[in-house]
């Protein structure tokens, strides 16, 4: 019996030990192919997020910004918080990540620098914020955004970002601006006929720099829009498109809810999509951030139930939220009215 | 022996999972396509429509033209949906867009993580939540993990 136990224990360690070695050593190729390579690269060249791999980031990029980042995300522009990878999963994707380029990795105090803020804030203004805007706030759309040739210009960063700001210090800040970034349109404060020595004061002045993270969605934001029509399915249908119409839109496709599904013939006539969309408010959306397919085309789906029609749509300002950006939460309100005006209008 | 297993389960267990699906397939936009199909079908799905968004994008400027939305479903989800959730009816069919980034091919999707709260007590409805994020998240990786 004795034996038996021991053999037991024996092969639970046995069978335990490579299932614990993989979770101390955790695959920073797999987990970055995981959870970053989709807006990264699997290269790190960029895509939805900025690129990762240039020399000129990763030689001023310390691992404590890179873990930093990852933890924190940044909030309202795009880029997720992985609060959920633990810190060996974490150092695991910067150790592949420092991988991308061949240059040694900084290492910096803490200690802030000691620059005149508001001498800062006249050069930032004069030299900063055509790129990186007024407040810091960062240029719009999404990384190396959809579809551009590669070569094209990469937004600028948001410097206000809490994220951002929680994840920098001061010595990194002076260093990316003594560099620059070539590869990007970030030029170093010498390329642009500024004294290196005025770094200091543009670091104390970008410190100054804050956008508060995007609210948290409202506890009794409704998922869906619902109106009440007091016509037929038809009569309502007739009623949406005009008012689609009316916003000039255009109708893409009108279909019973169950189409593709049943056999052609059977489908059930009490359920029926409006798709909707514009090329305006297509290439709009798109430069916003290209994962609004997810948004479209826009739907109204007409509904006969036992207590009469109704008209209903999702609230894009609740799918939105998923998405972490700040910019298409604002395109998402609009949409919001948009829906609304039109069911209110066909329902009238 | 149990409680090793245990721990050791514990410590292998991925991180929680995120609110969107996304994921990158190094597969050019048609081959990526196909596999998606593919893959939606061999879950017991069938695609009801494929969606261009992209009309006129070329003309607008944009390097790509490819860019699509799938849907797909059940029959008899669909209508258990239809009769017994009438609020989520907007939500069906589902969906997963898809688009060329260069050469490889972006795919995502939406979990049902932001309806959850609405249905707290609904076991039976969470429960289909959990197996279309399931499904979702494995018709996804085969596209990213086919070559
Ligand atoms: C949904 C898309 C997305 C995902 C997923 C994503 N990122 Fe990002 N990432 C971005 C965007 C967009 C930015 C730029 C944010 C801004 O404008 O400030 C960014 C910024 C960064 C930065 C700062 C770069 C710089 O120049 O300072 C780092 C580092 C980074 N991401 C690493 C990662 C890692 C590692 C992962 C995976 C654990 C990851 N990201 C996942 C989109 C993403
Ligand atoms: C021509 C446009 C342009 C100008 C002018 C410019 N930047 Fe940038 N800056 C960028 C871009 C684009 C990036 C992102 C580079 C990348 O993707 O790695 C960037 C990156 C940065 C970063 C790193 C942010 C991060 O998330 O990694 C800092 C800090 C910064 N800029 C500060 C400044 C300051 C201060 C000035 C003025 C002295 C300035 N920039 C001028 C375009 C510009």
């Amino acid at each position: 019996m004795k034996h038996c136990c021991f053999h037991n224990l024996f092969l639970a360690i046995a069978l335990a030990l490579p299932l614990l070695a993989a979770a101390a050593t955790p695959d920073g190729a797999a987990l970055y192919r995981q959870h970053c390579a989709v807006c990264h690269g699997s290269d790190g060249s960029g895509g939805v997020g900025v690129p990762l791999s240039l020399p000129d980031f990763l030689a001023v990029a310390s691992d404590g910004y890179l873990a930093r980042t990852i933890r924190k995300g940044r909030p309202g522009r795009v880029m997720p918080a992985f609060p959920g990878l633990s810190d060996a999963e974490i150092r695991a994707i910067v150790a592949h990540v420092r991988g991308f380029a061949d240059v040694a990795a900084p290492s910096y105090g803490q200690a802030p620098l000691k620059g005149d803020a508001a001498r800062g804030a006249k050069l930032f203004a004069r030299h900063c914020a055509a790129c990186h805007g007024d407040r810091g706030q960062g240029g719009k759309g999404t990384g190396v955004t959809f579809s551009r040739p590669r070569g094209a210009p990469v937004m600028a960063p948001s410097l206000a970002n809490p994220g951002f700001q929680a994840a920098v210090s001061d010595a990194m800040l002076k260093a990316t601006l003594l560099r620059g970034r070539h590869g990007t349109p970030m030029p170093s404060i010498r390329e642009l006929g500024l004294d290196p020595a005025r770094a200091d004061d543009l670091v104390a002045f970008v410190r100054t720099l804050r956008v508060p993270p995007p609210p948290p969605l409202a506890d009794d934001e409704p998922h869906i829009i619902r109106y009440d029509s007091p016509y037929d399915v038809e009569q309502t249908l007739e009623a949406l498109k005009q008012a689609v119409i009316g916003r000039n839109f255009r109708v893409i496709r009108v279909q019973p809810l169950d189409q593709g599904l049943v056999p052609e013939g059977q489908e059930d006539g009490r359920r029926i999509i409006l798709y909707f969309c514009s090329f305006s408010f297509l290439n709009e959306a798109l430069a916003i951030d290209p994962r609004v397919g997810l948004f479209l085309p826009c739907r109204v789906t007409v509904v006969e139930t036992a207590d009469g029609v109704q008209v209903m749509s999702i609230n894009p300002k609740h799918l939105s939220h998923l998405f972490n950006n700040t910019e298409l939460d604002e395109a998402c309100e609009r949409m919001y009215r948009l829906y609304n005006e039109i069911m209110e209008e066909a329902t009238f | 022996m149990r409680r090793w297993l245990l721990i050791a389960l514990l410590l292998s267990l991925p991180a929680r999972a995120a609110d969107l699906f996304m994921v990158r397939s190094e597969l050019s936009f048609p081959e990526a396509m196909a596999v998606l199909q593919e893959s939606i079908r061999a879950r017991g799905y069938q695609v009801s429509r494929v969606q261009r968004v992209d009309i006129g994008l070329t003309k607008s400027g944009y390097k790509t033209d490819k860019y699509r939305v799938v849907f797909f479903g059940k029959k008899d989800e669909i209508e258990h949906i239809a009769d017994k959730h009438i609020d989520l009816i907007p939500y069906v069919p589902i969906k997963i867009a898809i688009f060329a980034e260069q050469d490889n091919t972006i795919l995502l999707s939406s979990s049902f993580s932001h309806l959850r709260p609405y249905y707290r007590d609904d076991d039976e409805l969470l429960a289909e939540f959990d197996r279309w994020e399931k499904d979702l998240q494995a018709i996804l990786k085969a596209v990213q993990d086919a070559d």
